[in-house]
């Protein structure tokens, strides 16, 4: 790829916008939320991040955000994944790799199933102060 | 413990997105033998005293994890840089900012390969903690020299928002191609490709 210049982006940022309005409104319909704390950094939430906009990306999935948060409370399972779609419950996933994204962005976001090895509950409460956070 | 030396960078600069900084530095500058990062903030500082407990790998503020009496990020830094002929200096001024300088020396064995540039950028933009962020990466090498320099605001008034599929892969798309144009003059990363 040539070094893009900051004209170039705004241009093709400009066409993007365009195809996306012909394919009809896409409104922002769901949310995953990448753990991105020190825990989560060590196990690896960068290459997860990456793995997650490529498959989206590449399965012409836009109308989804991608966004950080700092640790969830379950370090011990890091990377996490939060993904909060339409008609579906709120699951927290952990132990995220590239290929966990993958199958994440399959079957929860396309196929509405839960990838079941991967869900956690959100620490509760006396949970939490039981085990700390580390 | 961390495995590339962009995860050290990705933390320690997350720490002055946490101190409330309303602008943030990260400077990397890279020659035949080391990389230097410099990252300055002017978030809420540190007192001389708080920066001692700080390099102590039992020291957290307690409000970050409630329940864990230990930070991890700046004392991570610290023995890796120890332990492979690196440098780390920290200056901090409560209400002023702070100022991290380290240098990772990448001739040495136990030095942690440097990892994935672009796409630390790319995470360090999109972080919806980071008010303003300037990005100034620089490399000087026996095979030439060159560098690029971005800050969020200009990015995020082109892009929009960093958090649509759409308008990331752009900005992941653009902020390789910025690292893909320095690789000729990559000098010794065959030896900390591990
Ligand atoms: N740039 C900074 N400005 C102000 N305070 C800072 C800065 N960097 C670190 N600190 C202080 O030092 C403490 C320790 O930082 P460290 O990164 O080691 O751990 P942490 O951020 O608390 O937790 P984590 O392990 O998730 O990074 C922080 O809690 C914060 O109070
Ligand atoms: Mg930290």
């Amino acid at each position: 790829m040539a070094k893009m210049t900051l004209e170039e982006l705004r241009n093709l940022r400009a066409s993007k916008q365009k195809s996306l309005q012909k394919r009809s409104i896409e409104g922002k319909e769901g949310q995953i939320i990448i753990g991105m704390g020190t825990c989560g950094i060590a196990a690896g939430a960068k290459t997860v991040l990456d793995a997650f906009l490529s498959e989206l990306d590449a399965k012409g999935i836009t109308n989804i955000s991608v966004t950080q948060t700092g640790c969830m409370g379950l370090c011990h399972v890091e990377p996490t994944v939060e993904v909060v779609v339409p008609n579906m419950p709120d699951v927290i996933y952990g132990n995220v790799d590239a290929k966990v994204a993958k199958q994440i962005v399959q079957d929860h976001l396309i196929d509405h199933k839960l990838v079941s090895d991967h869900v956690f509950d959100r620490p509760a409460a006396d949970i939490y102060v039981k085990d700390g956070d580390k | 413990m961390h495995r590339y030396i962009c995860d050290f960078i990705l933390d320690i600069t997350q720490n002055s997105f946490e101190a409330k900084s309303t602008q943030v530095e990260l400077f990397l500058f890279e020659d035949d033998r080391y990389l230097k990062v410099i990252i300055k903030d002017n978030g809420k500082g540190m007192s001389s005293d708080v920066l001692e407990k700080v390099l102590d790998p039992y020291y957290t503020d307690g409000l970050k994890h409630k329940n864990r009496k230990v930070g991890l990020g700046l004392p991570f830094l610290v023995q890796s840089v120890r332990e492979s002929g690196g440098s780390f200096d920290i200056n901090s001024k409560p209400n002023e900012g702070t100022q991290v300088y380290c240098s990772f020396d990448l001739c040495n064995v136990d030095t942690p390969p440097i990892g994935d540039i672009s796409s630390t950028f790319l995470t360090l933009f999109s972080d919806p903690n980071a008010n303003e962020l300037i990005i100034r990466r620089e490399i000087n090498t026996s095979k030439g020299s060159s560098h690029y320099e971005f800050s969020k605001s200009e990015l995020l008034e082109i892009l929009g928002d960093f958090s649509t599929v759409s308008s990331l892969c752009l900005l992941r798309d653009f902020l390789q191609s910025q690292e893909e144009d320095l690789q000729q003059y990559y000098v010794n990363r065959t030896l900390i490709f591990k």
